[in-house]
């Protein structure tokens, strides 16, 4: 049984800010570890809006799945140092782990964060960083905090100091925008802004560079676009479609679909010598390459049965490539999650188009959403849940789900659609 | 002028076939355009009849009374088979149905004959399914229009092609009707 909370992060402040996202967790809190998060101290300073550190590592470590932190307003107690804290009371209350900390001012803009993670059990301090931060990096660091209690708990390192891209549009003629931000939609930036379609961001794995398609002059052409200094390098504007890349998580190589021989089929670019490579040759529909990690195959989509079907081609063996979906008539756009074990796609059946999972291991495969219209399925660097497009009452926003499909959240605009999510490995 | 027959009229459309026989059959635009060369007018005498898909939805376009000229601003005449510049397609294909087929060799004609216009042709899909995917379909749509205009005589050089994908819709909305609409190549005389 799904139960509903709503938890909202209302993105009040930025520059761009009807662009920012807003984050509703939707569904799924069963099997979460509690975990409680006390308030932190402001020392010299008051607590700004936008950087309530306590408040973001809370919302990171729900958004998570994994966690349920008990709310504000239910916390039994608000110690302030270690020694305050009544290990009994929160055992009592069933809270596993406590988050304490503090932030100083030490001079203006200039903040030293403080933090412990205790397990209520054992009775003791089982992490605890500081860090010295400014007024611009508060966020940063609170998203830092989250990933160390994330990995230190699940033993998977924490995905939440990293950055998404994606393409929204708006107004009338559209405008499309690229743009990027904190994984919790905040800190929106516009890369760039165009009249014609933009499409497909995906990182380079460095997380410095974002790789896209923009339709700017006219006709497609595929960018690779430095997020710190906006220089931007096109790389393919061949005749025809110049679609799909997709970064090695080498660094190495970026895969995409041409059409400049007559039909789409699968190439792989070169950021070493600049040379491109044919890897696919058949008179089918062959799109949507994504890695897997060790950057020497490739899974994509393919038409060859007749219908879009996932494949896997390994590039230093060639030969045919090995089917991989069998069940239903529309199996497209693979993720692949960083340990390679399991394939994010779009499953689709009777005009519902829903994200599923297939096991490579055992070839299960588990439809994860609900549809109609979902689509780009992203991994989380993680793997521990997948970013995805959805349609949500005829507007297109931005939805996650846990990968055993147990925890949903949707990302929403204030203003326009939302689509073609990406999710930095790391920030840079 | 573009009609799209509706399931409703379906009926009615087979019923009147049938009485008429094919005998308005034996009127091809290609005979009478052949027969009245470059800059040949005449008038399509045959109705011209969709085909029922997968879905059972009913597809097609009509060609009756519609002027046959390959004049070279015949484009811009209403009246004129030219004026049919969307060709649209079944879920998940790029197969063209008959009467687009002829209505696309018009075109290839009104190109041979005319070789310094330009035309562009644009590939489009609906929104299911996958963007990636539907790019790389709406670009096989305009190929197989490309294909046909070459057959006619229509040069290479003449035609650039686009694929949007599901990128830039005709049609607003999630529905059916909405789908049909932007399953669609679209002829643009630059």
């Amino acid at each position: 049984m799904n139960r509903w909370i709503l938890l909202l992060i209302f993105a009040c402040f930025s520059h761009t800010a009807n662009a920012a996202l807003k984050i509703d967790i939707t569904e799924g809190v069963e099997g979460a570890t509690p975990i409680a998060v006390i308030p932190f101290q402001w020392v010299g300073a008051s607590k700004p809006a936008n950087a309530d550190v306590s408040a973001i590592i809370s919302s990171d470590l729900a958004r998570s799945g994994k966690f349920s932190p008990v709310a504000e307003k239910d916390l039994l107690a608000r110690p302030q140092r270690p020694e305050d804290i009544h290990f009994k009371t929160w055992r009592i209350a069933g809270v596993d782990h406590l988050v304490l900390g503090s932030v100083q001012m030490v001079a203006s803009g200039r903040y030293k964060i403080e933090f412990r993670l205790f397990n209520v059990y054992r009775g003791e301090q089982v992490l605890g960083y500081s860090f010295n931060a400014t007024s611009a990096t508060l966020r940063n660091f609170a998203h830092q905090i989250s990933d160390l209690i994330f990995e230190k708990l699940t033993g998977l390192p924490g995905a939440f100091n990293s950055r998404i891209a994606y393409v929204t549009s708006s107004g009338k003629p559209v405008e499309y925008r690229l743009q990027v931000a904190d994984t919790d939609g905040f800190n929106p930036q516009t890369l760039l802004k165009s009249k014609e379609p933009i499409m497909s961001p995906v990182w380079s794995p460095d997380g410095s560079k974002v790789a896209y398609v923009s339709f700017e002059s006219g006709t497609s052409a595929i960018f690779i676009h430095d997020i710190r200094t906006a220089d931007r390098e096109k790389i393919a504007s061949f005749k025809g479609v110049n679609s799909a890349p997709a970064w090695s998580p080498d660094g190495k190589t970026i895969a995409m679909t041409l059409s400049k021989d007559g039909n789409p089929d699968i190439y792989v670019f070169s950021l070493q010598n600049r040379a491109l490579r044919r890897l696919t040759r058949h008179w089918a529909i062959d799109t949507e390459p994504a890695w897997m990690p060790d950057s020497k195959s490739l899974v994509f989509t393919s038409s060859r049965s007749g219908k879009p079907q996932l494949y896997e081609l390994s590039l230093e063996k060639g030969g045919r490539p090995q089917r991989l979906t069998f069940e239903g008539n529309y199996n497209a756009n693979a993720s692949v999650s960083p340990d390679g074990k399991v394939i994010a796609f779009v499953h689709g059946a009777n005009s519902s188009y829903k994200i599923a999972v297939l096991y490579k291991d055992t070839r299960v495969m588990q439809v994860l959403t609900d549809g109609p219209l979902d689509e780009s399925p992203d991994f989380a660097p993680n793997g521990a849940m997948i970013l995805y497009a959805s349609q949500d009452r005829g507007r297109a926003i931005l939805a996650a789900v846990s990968t055993d499909g147990r925890q949903k959240q949707r990302l929403a605009l204030s203003d326009g659609e939302v689509r073609e999510p990406s999710w930095a490995a790391k920030r840079h | 002028m573009k009609i799209i027959i509706t399931k409703a009229s379906l009926v009615a459309l087979v019923l009147a076939l049938f009485i008429s026989g094919c005998a308005q059959q034996g009127t091809k635009p290609d005979s009478e355009a052949g027969a009245e060369g470059a800059a040949g007018t005449g008038t399509e005498g045959g109705a011209s009849v969709g085909v029922i898909d997968d879905g059972g939805a009913f597809a097609g376009t009509a060609l009756e009374g519609l002027k046959i000229s390959y004049e070279k601003e015949a484009i811009n005449d209403p009246q004129n088979v030219l004026s049919i510049k969307t060709i649209y397609f079944n879920f998940d294909s790029s197969e063209i149905s008959p009467d687009d087929v002829e209505v696309i060799k018009h075109h290839g004609k009104y190109l041979a004959l005319n070789s310094d216009a330009r035309l562009r042709l644009e590939g489009h899909t609906d929104e299911r399914g996958t963007r990636e995917y539907n790019i790389a379909l709406a670009d096989r749509r305009a190929q197989a229009v490309k294909k046909l205009l070459l057959f006619q005589g229509a040069s290479s050089s003449q035609i650039t092609i686009i694929s949007y994908g599901e990128e830039k819709p005709a049609a607003l909305g999630h529905d059916e009707e909405a789908w049909r609409l932007n399953r669609r190549a679209e002829l643009v005389y630059e």
